[in-house]
């Protein structure tokens, strides 16, 4: 009935038989998990907010929602991961030539799961949430093409994050590492739930990014506003256009080598064992044919924010903007040409090694160009040093860094000497954390005014910059120095005490970062409790030049009143230059938008019984959440009314609310943009 | 096809069965094709290395005119998005197919 | 050849439903991407099968030993001609106001589709009890059946698919909606038919011969 599941998998008795220091940090990780679902529901029910809840937002398709959701998401995932970033480094000091609190196998699964959720359940989202809320806004459209779609989409990753968040309770997580390497992740070597845990987590997350792909990029080929041709979008759209392709055609090998990891482990198939001619060698192949393009689907959409931030803090146009789109392109293509430099120690032959090393040293040639037109577009530009552009800076010294590190190791003859070791886990960080992370928080910082009517306080978010920069370079530099004494990743102890020094700089790095996870949840209870001061109802408090600054803050459902017209890039910054930024349109019309529909709540739950009964071999509720699924799809394709219809009324005396709050407003100008007195809307020529 | 519906220009009129015929030649030539694969593997006509071009040949063939019969893919302009996206899929199949076989024979010679 | 009847590749909706077309545009192009990251899929499925039929035989089977000419020349022209019956029902839904027509061709490429699964599963039952041949022996065995039942669930699923939209072209008539899950279902089928030309060829023609 239960599979293979029994009371020995639960934390707790586990906890309860064998109350040593590991197993005890896994019960206590285990009561948070359960504590914070419980305060949750508690809370929800308390303030009786399970009805809005429900119909606001769960079952809502509206994008900016869907968008909003998956940050969070993301948010939690990543309190999590840097929890766990910072308990390794800590067991790691501790354990320098002694045992440590943790046990190796308790370790293995927190370098799993930080790796995994970071990669597909705090860094996915993220960027999924922030291209869900802004890209649609800046193309001019009232959704994405396909808004249930959409939901569903965000229901798998959430069905995904939530497997990983069961495992912390019932059973253990993989010790695979996030790359899940065969064949130390076959059955023969990792028996247990471990591993299914990781393939489903990761098949469902897999699946939900190749359908926003699919989404993001129909949306941008298909609904942009009129005049808006490609060459017209904000940089952003350009850089969310090349990730979605790079979703769209990457994600299919990761999900050929999960679901082949699954038959070798659940059928006795032999993809990749060592007997019977499997071949270990094709798992590393496929992943990282998915590998690689992931870095890029995870950093291009940060270079779009960078691109944005730099331009409207500058206050000039992007410069070399075109260049910049091309570039993109370049990065894009080239990211599926490299994936050997992640195995050149495999043995393959050393002309291949060359081959690939000599495309992987390319990339460094567009994301050059980059470098140079972000600094371009500085020079003589009047620059806020606000805290989003305190991060556009800090990354372009902080990337230039991981970059040049980057290039030693496409050398496939540094790479052997360094490969596996702190060195790689040094540069990975350094490039994803500036080029994924500091973006990405840029990117709150600059459109939550949008998506909720204030700005986030703004000495809160100079001091967790503070946190996050200084933790970032305490954390990480020392593992290069760790990697070239010849430390390697993934060990949970050392005997050499020259490392101790090392490895408490990084520690200290650890708590600093998450001192910045600290800030910015201080900066966002801050800036709640004080939001009628920082409101920005008008909708425009960074002097924004694209479409979505058009809009009142936070917009309604339906974006526009009328989908604008452009004839120009900076579309925003020339309507209001030309004084036609704040009209009453005068040819309002009733409008059709997507209605609330149960079918991706119903899809998330389905998903998570499927693979949690299929981590657990309890066959029954695999083929009954299989079915709930697809049932749910095949029952919703016989509802035909899917639209709620909002009459031309109601959007007449919205729009005449925002620009009577409008006229009420003073404009101002760019030195009281963190003011009280910045209401959203920008002095001209300012 | 005579009875055509209401209201379509006198001009139009013979494209069902214009579009009709499109059909039939992308079936005979699939079939065609199709028969000659099998003919050359049943008759001996090829073998080893070679008959992995000439197979792979004939089902380029066949592919091309199952797109280009079947699902309409042609040089229109109204077509370009579809077109640029089905041979960009074709280079990054290209990319994956040829890495993989490349990387891994390599590597089995080695071992 | 005239402009409107070919707004987007595959299949248009004629002149039975002119204003459907900008609603077919989205969608199709849609799903065109969905089948190109399919593809992408099957692609990965084939580069394994290639290595895997190369070096992991294991002593085993070898794809010699899997082929019957006759059973897969059979297969082959079961699912062309499903995919021409199924052009067939596309030009029924274009030019032709009635049901009459679509359905019978509909049914038609069903029954086609329905022998060939059936052909399928027959075919592994032969694999497997005369030929010894489970997919558990090697890892050549693993990427063979990977690869023909990724394909075989893709064509049941399209029968399922297609069940659906019988049910909805009974129920709702032939609207807008019902057409263009068709038209999206059309393309479905004629890739799986695609997909199926690599699989005769790389899998069972060229397995005969090396």
């Amino acid at each position: 009935m239960l599979g293979a599941l029994d009371w020995q998998a639960i934390v707790f008795v586990r906890a309860w038989r064998d109350p040593s220091a590991s197993e005890l940090i896994g019960a206590a990780a285990g009561g948070l998990a359960v504590t914070g679902a419980l305060a949750a529901v508690v809370l929800l029910s308390v303030f009786r907010l399970w009805r809005p809840l429900w119909s606001g937002w769960l079952t809502s398709l509206d994008h900016k929602k869907i968008g909003i959701m998956y940050i969070v998401l993301s948010l939690v995932m990543l309190l999590r991961a840097v929890i766990e970033a910072a308990l390794m480094r800590l067991h790691q000091l501790v354990a320098v030539g002694q045992g440590g609190p943790l046990s190796p196998e308790h370790f293995a699964q927190l370098f799993s799961t930080h790796g995994t959720i970071m990669i597909f359940f705090m860094a996915m989202p993220l960027l999924t949430g922030i291209i869900n809320y802004v890209m649609p806004l800046q193309i001019g459209a009232r959704d994405v093409s396909f808004p249930l779609l959409n939901a569903i989409s965000l229901a798998l990753t959430a069905a995904g994050a939530a497997l990983v968040m069961v495992s912390l309770v019932i059973g253990r997580f993989s010790t695979g590492g996030w790359s899940g390497y065969a064949t130390y992740t076959e059955l023969a070597y990792s028996m247990g739930e471990g591993v299914d845990y990781w393939i489903w987590a990761v098949t469902l997350s897999s699946l939900g990014s190749t359908l926003s792909g699919l989404n993001f990029a129909v949306t941008i080929y298909k609904k942009r506003c009129p005049g808006m041709t490609l060459f017209r979008m904000p940089l952003f759209c350009w850089t969310t256009l090349c990730t979605s392709i790079l979703m769209i055609f990457a994600m299919a090998p990761l999900t050929a080598a999960t679901v082949m990891l699954a038959l070798d482990r659940y059928a006795g198939f032999h993809f990749f064992t060592n007997d019977a001619g499997g071949n270990m060698m094709n798992y590393a192949n496929l992943f990282w044919l998915f590998g690689h393009p992931e870095v890029y689907i995870l950093i291009l959409p940060a270079f779009g924010v960078y691109s944005e931030v730099f331009a409207t803090f500058s206050g000039k146009t992007l410069y070399g903007y075109r260049a910049l789109v091309f570039a993109t392109m370049c990065i894009a293509v080239l990211s599926f040409t490299v994936w050997l430099h992640h195995f050149f120690t495999m043995g393959q032959s050393a002309n291949i090694n060359a081959v690939f090393g000599i495309a992987t040293m390319t990339i460094g040639i567009p994301t050059g160009v980059k470098v140079y037109e972000w600094l371009m577009t500085m020079v003589r530009g009047r620059i806020r040093l606000t805290t989003p552009m305190l991060f556009a800076v800090t990354f372009l010294v902080t990337f230039v860094l991981g970059g040049l590190t980057g290039i030693l190791l496409a050398n496939p003859t540094i790479d052997f000497s360094v490969h596996n070791s702190l060195f790689l886990v040094a540069h990975f960080h350094n490039m994803l954390i500036p080029g994924l992370l500091f973006g990405m928080i840029a990117a709150v910082q600059v459109w939550f005014p949008k998506a909720f009517g204030f700005r986030l306080h703004e000495g809160w978010g100079v001091a967790g910059f503070v946190c996050w920069v200084a933790g970032f370079y305490l954390a990480f530099m020392p593992l290069y120095a760790l990697g070239l004494m010849g430390a390697m990743r993934r060990t949970s102890q050392w005997a050499r005490p020259e490392y101790g020094p090392w490895l408490a700089v990084a520690l200290l790095g650890a708590v600093l970062v998450l001192g910045g996870v600290f800030c910015l949840a201080m900066q966002l209870f801050v800036s709640i409790r004080r939001r009628k001061e920082l409101a920005v109802p008008v909708g425009d408090p960074w002097d924004g030049r694209t479409l979505e600054w058009a809009c009142p803050a936070p917009p309604p459902e339906w974006n526009f009143t009328v989908i604008p017209k452009v004839a120009s890039g900076d579309a925003f910054t020339v309507m209001k230059r030309e004084g036609r930024a704040y009209e009453m349109p005068d040819d309002i019309e009733d409008i059709e938008m997507p209605a609330n529909s149960a079918v991706a709540p119903v899809i998330c739950v389905a998903s998570v019984a499927t693979g949690f009964a299929v981590t657990w071999h309890i066959w029954w509720l695999a083929v009954l959440g299989l079915a709930a699924g697809w049932g749910a799809v095949i029952a919703r394709s016989f509802v035909l009314d899917t639209k709620r219809r909002i009459p031309a009324a109601t959007l007449r005396a919205s729009h005449a609310a925002w620009l009577d709050r409008l006229r009420r407003t003073v404009p101002v100008s760019r030195a009281g943009e963190t003011d009280p007195r910045n209401d959203g809307l920008a002095e001209h020529g300012a | 096809m005579t009875d055509r519906p209401e209201g379509i220009p006198e001009s139009e009129a013979d494209r069902p069965a214009r579009e009709f015929r499109r059909y039939v030649t992308g079936g005979v030539l699939s079939l065609a094709l199709t028969l000659a694969a099998f003919g050359a593997v049943a008759l001996r006509l090829v073998a080893g290395q070679g008959a992995l071009v000439v197979l792979g040949l004939l089902a380029l063939a066949q592919i091309v005119v199952q797109f280009r019969y079947f699902l309409h893919i042609d040089l229109q302009k109204s077509h370009r998005d579809d077109l640029q996206l089905i041979l960009f899929t074709a280079l990054i199949v290209g990319l994956m197919v040829g890495g993989t076989i490349w990387i891994l024979f390599d590597q089995h010679t080695r071992m | 050849m005239s402009g409107a009847d070919t707004r987007h590749p595959g299949l248009n909706l004629g002149q039975t439903d002119a204003g459907g077309h900008d609603a077919a545009e989205e969608v199709v192009f849609g799903f065109w991407v969905f089948l190109m990251s399919d593809m992408v899929l099957f692609a990965i499925l084939f580069a394994t099968y290639a290595t895997m039929s190369t070096h992991g035989q294991a002593g085993g089977p070898a794809p010699l030993d899997l082929v019957d000419l006759g059973s897969a020349l059979a297969e082959t022209l079961l699912l062309l001609g499903s995919s021409f019956t199924f052009g067939m029902a596309s030009l029924a839904l274009k030019y032709r106001e009635g049901r009459t027509r679509l359905v019978a061709w509909l049914a038609l490429t069903f029954v086609l589709g329905a022998v060939f699964v059936g052909w399928e599963v027959h075919d592994v039952h032969v694999w497997i009890t005369q030929d010894d041949a489970p997919p558990q022996r090697s890892g050549f065995l693993s990427a063979h059946y990977l690869l023909t039942a990724t394909h075989g669930l893709h064509v049941a699923a399209g029968l399922l698919w297609m069940a659906v939209i019988a049910v909805q072209i009974g129920w709702f008539g032939l609207i807008r909606e019902v057409k263009l899950r068709l038209m999206r279902l059309a393309l479905f089928w004629h890739m799986l038919d695609i997909v199926w030309i690599g699989i005769f060829t790389f899998v069972f023609l060229y397995g005969a011969v090396r």
